[in-house]
């Protein structure tokens, strides 16, 4: 691999890397911060997806599709919070496990019923639609340099959200200790709706920018769930800071495991979650 | 006439119903009136009708039951009674699933399935039970290779013939070294295997294997590394989304166009109406395509689309083929399926008048067919010629 081929792995790494903080973002927040072990954070991400393909054919605009699609998803998650998730906060998560698990199946026969099983693909918006070439004969994608540009102003507005604003510091102590922030005057139920809202339409916005370039699919959303679940642990939970680290770490090994060492390929994230983990229990930027 | 080909799932649900009503009460009769012969034939289908490859299962089925209908809903004189497993695609379950229809239904033959790890379950029970067995599609090549038996026998391929042909096809246009990439599994490796062989008989040479892990859908890296190997030609396997995604990446990250890019046949069947015009000029090999203009091909898509107001796709061309093949197997024996024996050697002397082209089986059991070269052009897998005449599969470790 000569210095060229390095730096545009290097460039791919990190790309991969901010989409994996991009869909892991809202399970970071349902998980990590309100310590709700959602399963079905997937299928929110498969929503996502196939309201963009649904929405974007219907309006020839995968804009106007996001624009519409996302207030829907805000609503499906405040929904589902007030009618499911929030009688299981006090219980043990085996309880959420069940619940979560069963949402999966309920969310791909819905798919089933109301779009298909059929695979779709979802057009890069005109203005994007372009490349850089690289090399004589490889050249980068506009839309994933313009994707890794809204993963970092997510994860920035995120980090401001949750570290420096009222609402953010009402969440966080929430999530420490509920009874007494309740007893303080705050109406911690409406915060939960809103973060858990949030949350789900993270997963699903993760699921519309990413239409274009994964294509939409059946059972797409279990595909990611697992390394969803491998960002937030590796990073520690309720950090989005350690999610990013997480994320990018992720990402490059990833890449440079396929190119160098093929073989292991797939090992290779577990082995890091494996090594991260005895070294640091509670993650990178967990607190123990 | 036109009556005749009209059919609707209705009319043949109440159609069995009927018919099983009638058995139940014949059951009654005293046993001296039961004519033995005259009994139904018990076919059971194990199928994926839920899940990510619920489609497949439904051509195939459809498929299976047009070749029924157009012998008057009869085999070798004897009417059928199906009995119907959902095996989900899930190979965990897959010894369950296939004993409620060889203990529990005792059905005649077996028809199943898409899943290569299911079919691979199906097999351990089978090769017990003795039970024929047709599978309509999963490509495993130790089911008609090293677990081999009398009683099974494929009307779909095997996953080393989709990719064997393509050596000879990039020989033809001149290129000397290729890189393989698929998903690192069982499928993946043995149609790389497959091409590998195929390639370097031609004095080509195979640079390089690229493995993406099963079932991710993140290529960019090796199309890096793919870049900047510059091989003459990418030989593919994905199927599904990840093929849908793996034809964008590929026009996205400027290669297509300036390494061309060849594949099994599932690289881009079903998949065309997904990728815009990522496709475009894609060619692969596979045992059926678009435009083959037979008369056999044509009557096929016409009676398909009326029946299930669908077009037809290899899958259900498979189908087709396992109740052509269980066909010639019934009338060999004329409805005496007791006599398994005649059964297997009706099937292994039979000539399949397929929509694909008229086909044989190997000595394994696999069909001996043509691979057709085929090219994307629009939304169709476009027939561009045969590229390898009658292709066996080489059933290694068949010792049956």
């Amino acid at each position: 691999m000569d210095f060229a081929f390095f730096l545009i792995q290097l460039l791919n790494g990190l790309q991969y890397g901010l989409l994996l903080f991009l869909v892991a973002s809202g399970l970071t927040l349902v998980f990590g911060i309100m310590g709700i072990i959602n399963l079905a954070h997937g299928s929110f991400y498969m929503v996502g997806a196939y309201l963009a393909w649904s929405l974007s054919s219907m309006t020839d605009s995968l804009v106007a599709a996001i624009l519409l699609a996302v207030p829907l998803t805000v609503i499906l998650g405040m929904a589902l919070e007030r009618l499911l998730f929030r009688h299981l906060y006090q219980r043990d998560h085996l309880y959420q496990v069940l619940l979560t698990y069963g949402l999966i199946l309920v969310f791909e026969e819905l798919r089933s019923i109301i779009w298909g099983d059929d695979v779709h693909g979802v057009a890069v918006p005109a203005l994007l639609n372009a490349s850089i070439p690289l090399t004589d004969n490889l050249s980068y994608p506009v839309y994933r340099l313009a994707i890794s540009g809204v993963c970092m102003l997510l994860a920035a507005g995120l980090y401001f959200l949750i570290q420096k604003t009222r609402l953010g510091m009402m969440i966080r102590a929430g999530a420490s200790n509920r009874d007494m922030v309740q007893s303080l005057g705050i109406d911690i139920k409406l915060i939960y709706t809103l973060v858990f809202a949030l949350g789900v339409a993270l997963a699903a916005f993760a699921g519309m920018i990413n239409a274009p370039l994964s294509s939409v699919t059946p059972n797409m959303g279990s595909q990611v769930l697992i390394i969803c679940f491998v960002v937030v642990v590796i990073g520690g939970i309720g950090s989005v800071k350690g999610a990013m680290a997480a994320s990018l770490m992720i990402g490059l090994a990833e890449t440079f495991g396929q190119v160098l060492v093929p073989e292991v390929a797939g090992m290779i994230v577990y082995v890091l979650m494996a090594i991260v983990l005895v070294w640091r229990p509670e993650g990178l930027f967990g607190k123990a | 006439m036109q009556k005749k080909s009209t059919y609707d799932r209705r009319g043949f649900l109440l159609g069995s119903t009927a018919i099983a009503g009638a058995t139940a009460a014949g059951a009654l009769l005293p046993a001296g009136t039961a004519l033995a012969q005259q009994g139904k034939l018990k076919v059971g289908l194990m199928l994926p009708y839920t899940g990510t490859y619920a489609q497949l299962g439904v051509a195939i089925t459809n498929g299976f039951k047009l070749a029924i209908e157009e012998r008057g809903g009869k085999l070798g004189g004897r009417e059928i009674e199906y009995f119907t497993v959902d095996d989900e695609s899930n190979p965990a379950k897959a010894p369950e699933n296939v004993n409620k229809l060889v203990q529990r239904d005792k059905v005649d033959v077996v028809i199943g399935t898409v899943h290569s790890g299911v079919v691979m379950g199906m097999a351990k029970v089978l090769k017990e039970s003795g039970t024929l067995w047709i599978n309509p599609n999963g490509g495993a090549g130790a089911m008609t290779g090293a677990a081999c038996a009398p009683n099974f026998f494929r009307t779909s391929f095997s996953n080393w013939q989709t990719t064997h042909a393509l050596g000879k096809v990039l020989k033809a246009k001149g290129h000397k070294n290729a890189v393989f990439i698929t998903w690192k599994y069982a499928a993946g490796e043995e149609m790389m295997e497959g091409f590998k062989e195929g390639f370097e008989k031609e004095g080509g040479k195979l640079t390089k294997e690229l493995y993406v892990p099963f079932p991710q859908v993140e290529f960019q890296a090796l199309l890096t590394e793919i870049a900047s190997i510059k091989p003459d030609a990418v030989v593919a396997f994905f199927a599904g989304g990840g093929a849908a995604k793996f034809l964008k990446d590929y026009q996205a990250a400027g290669l297509k166009g300036k390494i061309p890019l060849y594949g099994s046949g599932f690289l881009t069947d079903g998949v065309l109406d997904a990728v815009g015009d990522a496709g475009e000029g894609v060619e692969t090999t596979l045992h059926y395509a678009d435009g083959l203009d037979t008369k056999k091909d044509k009557a096929f898509r016409l009676a398909y689309a009326k029946a299930f107001k669908l077009q037809p796709d290899v899958y259900a061309v498979q189908g087709y083929d396992a109740g052509q093949l269980l066909a010639a197997g019934l009338d060999g024996v004329k409805g005496n399926v007791a006599n398994k024996v005649g059964v297997i050697k009706a099937m292994e002397a039979a000539k399949i008048d397929s929509p694909r082209g008229t086909w044989t089986l190997s000595k394994a059991h696999n069909p001996v067919q043509d691979m057709y070269l085929r090219k994307v052009v629009g939304k169709e897998n476009k027939v561009q010629g045969v590229a390898w005449k009658a292709l066996a599969d080489p059933a290694r470790g068949c010792k049956a």
